[in-house]
């Protein structure tokens, strides 16, 4: 015992000493030293069905950038659910990878912190151009006006998955355009313990990504124009009601729901318990669950009924994944080459193809595996109905506040008690209060 | 005093006599202060692992620290006592947030200490009488102790989902005791889920605690209660109960302190956001810093907690000392 407190404690030195070097030696602003230049550590997000699938995609790729360039690249494939934290811990004792990849709606957040390296003319420069990129992917990478804090790497966007034989049985034609379509197929289908629609209740983000649709549609935003919370706006209210209620009043989600978060919905579609869900790009789980690619089908996510539409009304948010470069890296050289080595069109395909994601990058959008029926809706949602998170520094606070009321409205919802305007307003203005004043 | 006499004496000393004087006084120094030199390389590390983050923790409650300072949070701008006095406002969302996750803790930690003792000093009492199987037992109840942390609560999160989980199915499938199948991991049943696998992870160390006060019992008390003719419950008033005192007096506190800043059960059932009703303060601290990156405030909260416990045990220390010196009395 008191040989393992010594450890500990001489570990826990080692460490600081380490983070208050670190801190002393982190006086370079504008990109990092080449030290190594023969060795890179890179976090990648989890994109497959698992952290090993992931590294059987990945390492391939990674031993043919070895081969091009000689750089040995050490990877590391974090869980969602640590990811940000690790940034974080990275962040504060300047021992971070030298390479990462960043959810694309904390990069105005992890902007701020000054951690990561801009992509300004020079930088994109070296890994073929800014025009290589699709707009709205490059719309978040960062704040408005900005140099990008980070690369597209993956794009994505939300899609309405249905179960096409659920919707056969319940005498469905095809899928909902419109909320209240979704509605009425729903009470069709929700009885004998099967349900119309999945939702990860407990999930933060999923609903972030949810209600801030609903909120487009309502013409909210959760932030002024000065980039200022606005979280109990009549339309972000009614956002947020509109989501809950598909449990709580319209009772089309089944109430386990609430507690869901850890993709529990995809099993129960794949399982033919639950008739459809909202999901980015769900195929490769789908298939891992054991469903056929001819069992479902991709609609838009649907929209207020007497919209404009759902070609032109914002039904999704931009989702994706960013590649960033930590600024105090030991071989910045190598780093870039990396990004340029990822964002390749050739990568791109690859990569993109095995997650079911869309490449970012125009050219690589070409190829005819992104026009299936699938990946064409997801195309279209990204092009023309798509709209990123707020890019403002306070995102990822804005997620866990309001994702939190959510998943505690949902509680609610699932509990039988009413959800009530006045009972959202008053979870989102606790919310909006929970907020660092700048 | 005893070194500055040394020479006086040697000095009256006979020139030519063994002089053991000036050979002992530096053993004896050595002596003295040997302890203190092989203490000091702890002493160091305690103060770097211990009394280093806190001054630090401390400082950083004093200022405004946000995302834009956490590279380099030492040119965060300083904030006063602002972070206190948002931390106890609490007519202000955070303070009342605060206040109620306080209450939260406050009431977990009696329940949870209270059946951890219960739970633990009744079977090591039972445990004291000689019979088949024993030993086996006693392995069986020391295994939630055993088990690592992480593994063992998220075998609870798996059972007390609601669709799909084991408890659910015993109480609403199997026993039929309610109407429809409970929520456990979110509403007002999580602090009941929270409570059951703090108590089930608690009590196997109240239990080895309590047995080994026991050990200490002399035989001979019981056998002279016996004679006097005391049953079962008068030897555990008088004899058992308070010989185990000084045992109960650490392993209450102990078990006082673990309770009210357990974050690793909260966290691993609920995640980053804990539903209201167990809604325990490490992880409200935790979300105040880490989840909404205002470690300012999350420093302040800490500090706050921090008082809070050192005034409790002062408080708990002075009151049972005083007790156990009346009980010698």
């Amino acid at each position: 015992m008191r040989r393992t407190r010594a450890a500990a404690a001489s570990a826990v030195t080692v460490s600081m000493l380490a983070a208050v070097t670190a801190c002393g030696g982190g006086s370079s602003t504008d990109g990092g030293s080449n030290d190594s230049p023969k060795t890179l550590t890179y976090w990648a997000s989890n994109q497959g069905p698992s952290i090993e699938a992931d590294k059987k995609i990945l390492t391939p790729e990674l031993k043919k950038f070895e081969k091009q360039t000689g750089i040995k690249v050490k990877l590391e494939v974090v869980p969602w659910s640590d990811l940000l934290n690790r940034i974080l811990a990275a962040t504060t004792s300047g021992q971070g990878p030298d390479v990462l990849n960043i959810g694309n709606t904390w990069s105005a957040s992890l902007q701020a912190t000054g951690a990561l390296l801009p992509w300004d003319a020079k930088n994109f420069g070296t890994i073929g151009g800014k025009d290589r990129f699709v707009e709205s992917a490059l719309g978040s990478a960062g704040e408005a006006g900005t140099d990008p804090a980070a690369v597209p790497l993956y794009s994505m966007a939300y899609a309405l998955y249905y179960n096409k034989k659920m919707f056969e049985d319940a005498g469905i034609s095809g899928p909902p355009a419109t909320w209240d379509e979704l509605v009425a197929d729903g009470k069709k289908i929700s009885k004998d313990d099967k349900w119309a629609l999945g939702a990860e209740g407990a999930n933060l983000s999923e609903n972030i990504h949810h209600v801030f649709v609903f909120a487009k549609q309502h013409g909210a935003d959760f932030f002024d124009a000065e980039g200022k919370p606005d979280f109990t706006s009549d339309g972000a209210v009614a956002a947020v009601k509109q989501y809950v209620d598909l449990m709580g009043k319209d009772k089309v989600i089944a109430p386990g729901n609430a507690e869901y978060a850890q993709n529990q919905s995809l099993q129960d579609f794949a399982k033919d318990k639950t008739a459809m869900v909202l999901w980015q790009t769900a195929a490769s789980t789908l298939k891992a669950h054991g469903m056929s690619d001819d069992e479902w089908g991709v609609a838009p996510v649907p929209v207020q009924s007497g919209a404009p539409g759902a070609d032109t009304a914002v039904n999704s948010m931009v989702a994706g994944i960013n590649m960033a470069v930590f600024k105090n890296t030991d071989n910045i050289d190598g780093a870039r080459k990396f990004v340029k080595f990822m964002t390749s069109d050739a990568e791109q395909k690859l990569l993109n193809k095995t997650y079911g994601s869309i490449p970012p990058v125009k050219a690589a959008q070409e190829d005819p595996a992104f026009n299936t029926p699938a990946l064409k809706v997801i195309r279209d949602t990204l092009s023309k109905s798509a709209a990123p998170l707020p890019q403002v520094a306070n995102e990822s606070q804005f997620e866990t506040a309001v994702g939190t009321a959510v998943k505690e409205l949902f509680a609610e919802a699932a509990a039988g008690r009413p959800v009530t305007t006045a009972s959202v307003k008053e979870k989102l203005d606790e919310a909006q209060q929970q907020m660092p004043k700048k | 005093m005893t070194v500055t006499a040394q020479p006086a004496v040697g000095k009256e000393a006979p020139p030519g006599a063994p002089a053991p004087a000036p050979r002992r006084r530096p053993g004896r120094v050595r002596r003295i202060a040997l302890p203190y030199l092989l203490l000091l390389p702890a002493l160091l590390l305690e103060l770097l692992v211990h009394l280093v983050p806190m001054v630090i923790g401390i400082v950083m409650s004093f200022k405004e620290l946000t995302q834009f300072y956490i590279r380099d949070w030492g040119a965060a701008p300083w904030a006063g006592f602002d972070n206190y006095s948002l931390s106890v406002d609490f007519d202000a969302p955070i303070g009342k947030a605060l206040l109620h996750s306080f209450f939260v803790t406050c009431a977990f930690t009696v329940l949870s200490v209270g059946l951890c003792w219960l739970l633990g000093t009744t079977a090591a009492v039972y445990m004291q009488e000689n019979f088949r199987g024993r030993g086996f037992l006693r392995a069986v109840f020391l295994v939630p102790y055993a088990l690592p942390v992480y593994a063992a609560v998220i075998t609870w999160a798996f059972m007390f989902q609601r669709d799909n989980g084991l408890v659910n199915h015993v109480l609403h499938d199997q026993l039929g005791l309610t109407d429809s199948p409970s929520f456990w991991l979110i509403g007002d049943n999580s602090f009941v889920a929270l409570l059951v696998v703090s108590v089930w992870k608690g009590w196997p160390f109240a239990f080895l605690i309590v047995m080994a006060g026991l050990q200490n019992i002399p035989k001979e008390l019981y056998e002279a209660a016996a004679i006097d003719g005391a049953g079962m419950i008068q030897q555990l008033r008088r004899i058992t109960m308070p010989s185990l005192r000084p045992v109960n007096q650490v392993l209450v506190l102990v078990l006082f302190l673990w309770t009210f800043n357990d974050f690793n059960t909260p966290y691993v059932l609920f995640g980053k956001a804990a539903p209201e009703a167990a809604d325990l303060i490490s992880i409200h601290i935790y979300q105040s810093s880490f989840v909404t990156w205002n470690f300012g405030t999350g420093s302040a909260m800490s500090v706050l907690l921090l008082l809070f416990l050192l005034v409790v045990t002062g408080v708990y220390l002075i009151l049972t000392s005083r007790g156990r010196r009346g009980a010698d009395a």
